[in-house]
């Protein structure tokens, strides 16, 4: 039984970074309608930041954990002005293309400076140490992780649902149009959504420099799992997306443990899973069959 | 089992890529010339590059007239073709070195085994259309990639498959230059069989999908079939490329079923021109070209050139290099008249 929840406990902190990144990159595409490759670069860049700020400035993961992502969340904007926004007018294909060579330009700028390797950074000394829960302990930092996404994901949710600009956003999303009609500059948010989609990969970048290896290619794999995560639970749908992200952090870390017997298991059941939603209901679990984005 | 999905109309795409309209309406004497002088380059080809280099150029360029044969006219664009290179190249290596075949038989095994990969990957995958279809293939590419890793005892894992042998009736091909010319014929037909697909009325259909997916439908159309069976005939034509690549480099590694592989095909045939087919064959011998001299002058980041290359192509030329020429070509006679 122990056994179970640790497991369970697991899958859930891994999902949560599968939320974290699958949540930004909804938020980005129900804006912009880009999918953005970039997302798992961005996650990396996250993590190698606070890995290079705390051994080459001794800046502490905290003010990394705010840095990092408002740092990224800018240079996202700058982004977004710079190129992506010249093609989002086009197939939604040619920005995927951009991001793509924008990934392979930011993993080798990273690798050329710092090299393949993966580099240790050492857990805060505030969440080092592990919490007991009764019949078994956790690791601090992962209870952490866990409560922070989770706290991050309500947050964004009840930004979107319950604030002016959330509606506005929303609203934006759905029927740009009609918006516009209102009298609302709807370009305007366009920037700041996918900075925002931005910054929050680069956070959970940060939040795993202290639990996973950092290294140029940390993201480049995540992100690849993240899309079959969005197609799992539709890439339209913000909460589909945090829900399919939490499900296959679950259903993965419980396939590890229980069919251990054939390792690879772990890494193809989120395939697996897409295969079957796809024959199941194409347009994700909680999509709406739509317009061919 | 028909969805919705792709019944909206995909009227708000970009205008559909005109490269090969404008070269189908060339005169005659001018495809022929092009024709001719086409076959004028691979013929020389290995006297004026290293003869290793000439054989990859021929490889890419069945693999980006493969995806190009999705992309450009049928519209889906597979970021997982790598799935159906490199399965063929295991495969291909294996019979190979295990059954001692001739290289093209071998070639031919691999072939297939990417074409039966393909009935299931593309059944799954042109139920989404549009960025969807490219994140499904991605995924399912990298599904085949993490079971190439794990299946050591056939993969030999990192280590790749070694010594992969080129033996034809007893006939000496070691030599990079004799075995260009061994394969020419093969490619020649793979990239002839393309043609053929395209200018056949199976084609026409699937640029009638491309451009209106609604309408084939209504006219009566199987429009997942026809999808279905261009994903097919792509992943046989991407699987003979990766087959002979394989036998070229005689070492098969993980890296031919890596996403980048199925990135780099993709940007080749955007290079070359989407939907021009021969395109991505000029694409592909310019990418091959590139990355060998930047390895050979000791450039480390790849990535950084092909990534910028990448992200120009996007921004500032679309139309790629078939394209613009093919557009220029017909501007200029459209002035003349």
């Amino acid at each position: 039984m122990s056994g179970f929840a640790q497991n369970t406990f697991n899958g859930l902190v891994s999902g949560a970074f599968y939320a974290l990144l699958a949540l930004g990159l909804a938020v980005i595409f129900g804006m912009l309608r880009v999918v953005n490759f970039a997302h798992g670069a961005f996650y990396m860049l996250g993590a190698f930041g606070a890995y290079v700020l705390l051994t080459e400035a001794g800046v502490p993961f905290w003010a990394a954990l705010v840095i990092m992502p408002v740092g990224l969340g800018l240079l996202g904007m700058a982004l977004e002005r710079a190129v992506i926004h010249r093609l989002t007018r086009l197939d939604p294909l040619y920005n995927f293309l951009l991001t793509f060579g924008l990934t392979l330009i930011l993993q080798d700028l990273v690798k050329l400076r710092y090299g393949v390797q993966s580099s240790p950074y050492e857990t805060p000394s505030l969440l080092s140490g592990s919490v007991n829960f009764g019949l078994f302990d956790f690791p601090t930092y992962r209870v952490f992780i866990l409560g922070f996404a989770v706290l991050l994901c309500v947050a964004v949710w009840w930004v979107l649902t319950r604030t002016r600009i959330g509606m506005v956003v929303r609203a934006s999303t759905e029927r740009p149009d009609l918006t516009r009609a209102f009298g609302i500059d709807v370009g305007r948010w366009v920037t700041p959504v996918f900075g925002f989609g931005i910054g929050l990969a680069g956070l959970a970048g940060v939040l795993a420099a202290p639990m996973r290896a950092v290294n140029p290619l940390m993201g480049a794999d995540l992100i690849i799992v993240v899309f079959a995560v969005v197609v799992i639970g539709g890439l339209g749908s913000i909460f589909g997306s945090v829900a399919a992200g939490f499900g296959i952090g679950l259903v993965q870390a419980w396939g590890e443990a229980y069919l251990s017997a054939f390792p690879i298991v772990s890494q193809t059941i989120v395939f697996v899973v897409m295969a079957g939603v796809l024959l199941w209901r194409p347009a994700g679990l909680f999509g709406r069959e739509e317009a061919p984005a | 089992m028909t969805s919705t999905v792709d019944t909206a109309t995909d009227a708000s795409r970009s205008t559909p890529p005109s490269g090969l309209i404008a070269v189908a309406r060339a005169p005659g004497w001018v495809r022929y010339a092009l024709l001719a002088v086409g076959l004028a380059v691979a013929a020389w080809l290995p006297n004026g590059l290293y003869p290793a280099v000439a054989v990859d150029i021929l490889c890419w360029a069945l693999f980006a007239v493969a995806v190009d044969l999705l992309l450009g006219f049928t519209g889906l664009m597979s970021f997982g073709h790598a799935a159906f290179w490199g399965t063929s190249a295991y495969v291909t290596g294996l019979v190979a070195i295990h059954a001692g075949l001739p290289f093209p038989l071998a070639v031919l095994a691999g072939a297939l085994a990417a074409a039966v990969l393909a009935v299931p990957i593309g059944y799954l995958a042109v139920k989404r259309t549009g960025i969807y279809f490219a994140m499904v293939t991605l995924a399912f590419a990298q599904m085949v990639y993490y079971v190439a890793n794990e299946w050591r005892s056939v993969t030999q894992g990192e280590n790749g498959l070694q010594g992969v042998p080129r033996s034809f009736f007893g006939l000496d091909l070691t030599d990079d230059y004799f075995f260009y010319y061994a394969i020419l014929p093969i490619v020649l037909l793979g990239l002839a069989a393309a043609w053929r697909i395209v200018h056949s009325p199976f084609g026409r259909v699937l640029v009638g999908i491309r451009d209106n997916p609604a309408r084939a439908r209504a006219l009566g159309y199987p429009v997942h079939r026809y999808k279905l069976t261009a994903f097919v005939l792509s992943g046989f034509i991407a699987g003979l490329g990766g087959g002979l690549f394989a036998v070229g480099h005689r070492f098969v590694s993980l890296d031919v079923l890596h996403w980048t592989t199925s990135g780099k095909a993709v940007i080749v045939v955007v290079l070359g021109g989407i939907g021009t087919l021969w395109g991505g064959v000029l694409g592909a011998g310019i990418v091959v070209r590139l990355e060998d001299w930047l390895s050979f002058s000791g450039f480390e980041a790849i990535g950084l050139v092909t990534g910028g290359i990448f992200v120009l192509v996007v921004v500032l030329f679309r139309r790629g290099i078939w394209g613009s020429v093919a557009a220029l070509a017909h501007r200029l006679a459209a002035r003349r008249r």
